[in-house]
């Protein structure tokens, strides 16, 4: 889109070469947990904005829809984020423009999305996300992701930054064809549970959203339960003191 | 530590923004830092972008001043093109422009406050990087990492405006007690639907904490005022 690049050098400084810069994040967002069940894809996230170690922000949507047919998770750099939204939202007007009756479904926008991070990646000016697309057009549901590396699949289930080591595995387990929708937001939050007490950036705030041929759904915040009475727990250091 | 004089000036700052029941109530330290030098004490680092947004600076001094520099400018033109107040959402969405797109050069965290006739009080934070968070209260600066807690514990919805501003002068004040890079006087600033209130709080008027001392002109009037008394330890 053109007036992508017009809009794009708002700089100070008059003639900026395009900058060459492989930055670090200022205010991240956490995993993003994903998956496909009976009726389309369910995605859950939480609503934690870290500055470094401090848990600043605590109240950033990272799940938003991105047309009538799609949801986009993100992680990663926050700022970075608001600019990919305004980009989808610029496409999807765009896409209405048309006015044909077409519109783009969550596989065309997980390639515009691609395209977008891959070319980034190779001017060494990445745009700091891990974006899960997830969607559903015409009874077909889609989900996938695309990191800011440019890397991309699709899968029956996704998951960005600690959800690869801690939720996948829960996933690969547990998952199968024709989830009802109660049994996909268990096993979702089943995942951000163990994120919870496992992921330091992670916080009790979460949001979980469903895509079906419908639409978008994006649940209020809400808090987990969390478990901590194991006999384990309560004098863990008896007999081996100063140990932890 | 040297005295390096040509550092570049900081601030290292604290700023905060705070929504109340019809409006907003900005705050402020006042020191700029060069180095360990302060350069400026009485700094005012709530700044004017229109008549009714106003914005709180920390980081680098130059580079918040030129930010807001340009959105004064483009706001004003603005203003005249829409032929009405701009509101405190295009004037924080102009900052995170600036802010985002210059991501590389900036190092500048800015917390845009005010009130307009849609939205009422509003505050946005806009911290390096480029993000734009709305929020109901946002604290910024060096100084702000004292006062997470404090907030957490103190911060309620729906203060008045005397309670809320009661609340920045104290948390700036708290904040100056153990953040080197902010001191000075607190300022605040008071936007509502019937206009802009600024206000001065000297440090010799905010309250004291744990450990700091009543100040005094000389050693000699505490002798006077009384026979010599043993020192406690």
């Amino acid at each position: 889109m053109d007036s992508n690049q017009a809009g794009k050098q708002h700089s100070l400084m008059g003639s900026e070469a395009a900058s060459e810069r492989t930055l670090y994040p200022y205010v991240t967002g956490s995993s993003v947990v994903a998956l496909k069940f009976k009726d389309g894809i369910l995605m859950a996230a939480d609503m934690g904005g870290s500055y470094g170690s401090t848990l600043r922000y605590k109240s950033v949507e990272r799940l938003k829809p991105a047309g009538k047919h799609s949801l986009l998770g993100a992680s990663g750099e926050i700022s970075d984020f608001q600019e990919i939204l305004r980009y989808l939202d610029e496409l999807i007007l765009y896409d209405n423009m048309w006015d044909d009756g077409n519109s783009l479904g969550p596989k065309e926008v997980h390639n515009y999305l691609t395209r977008v991070m891959y070319n980034r990646r190779n001017k060494f000016d990445p745009l700091w996300n891990s974006l899960v697309l997830g969607g559903v057009k015409n009874g077909q549901k889609y989900l996938g992701m695309v990191s800011m590396i440019g890397v991309n699949f699709e899968d029956n289930h996704v998951t960005t930054g600690f959800g690869n080591h801690l939720a996948r595995p829960i996933l690969r387990d547990e998952w199968h064809e024709n989830l009802s929708y109660e049994d996909g937001v268990k096993l979702l939050e089943k995942c951000m549970r163990v994120l919870l007490y496992r992921d330091r950036s992670a916080i009790n705030k979460l949001q979980i959203a469903k895509i079906t041929e419908e639409g978008v759904t994006i649940s209020p915040p809400y808090a987990l339960k969390t478990f901590w009475g194991f006999s384990a727990f309560e004098n863990p250091t008896v007999g081996a003191e100063g140990s932890w | 530590m040297d005295l390096d004089l040509s550092a570049p000036h900081s601030m290292g700052t604290t700023i905060i923004g705070v929504t109340y029941n019809g409006g907003v109530v900005l705050g402020a330290d006042s020191r700029t830092s060069t180095g360990v030098y302060v350069a400026n004490r009485a700094s005012d680092k709530i700044t004017q972008l229109t008549d009714n947004v106003y914005v709180c600076r920390s980081g680098s001094a130059a580079d918040s001043q030129i930010v807001s520099d340009y959105v004064r400018y483009f706001l004003h033109q603005h203003t005249i093109q829409l032929g009405q107040p701009a509101t405190v959402k295009v004037s924080a969405n102009l900052v995170r422009l600036l802010s985002y797109s210059n991501k590389n050069m900036l190092q500048t965290g800015l917390i845009v406050g005010g009130w307009d006739k849609y939205e009422g009080g509003k505050i946005y934070g806009i911290p390096l990087g480029g993000t734009i968070i709305e929020q109901p209260f946002a604290i910024g600066g060096s100084g702000s990492s004292y006062l997470y807690g404090f907030f957490d514990q103190a911060w309620k919805e729906g203060m008045t405006k005397d309670e809320a501003e009661q609340l920045v002068v104290k948390a700036v004040s708290l904040a100056i007690a153990r953040d080197g890079a902010s001191g000075g006087v607190v300022r605040t600033v008071i936007i509502n639907s019937e206009g802009v209130t600024r206000n001065f709080y000297p440090g010799d008027k905010l309250p004291l904490w744990h450990e700091e001392l009543e100040p005094h002109n000389s050693l000699l009037d505490i002798l006077n005022t009384s026979s010599p008394e043993p020192m406690n330890i």
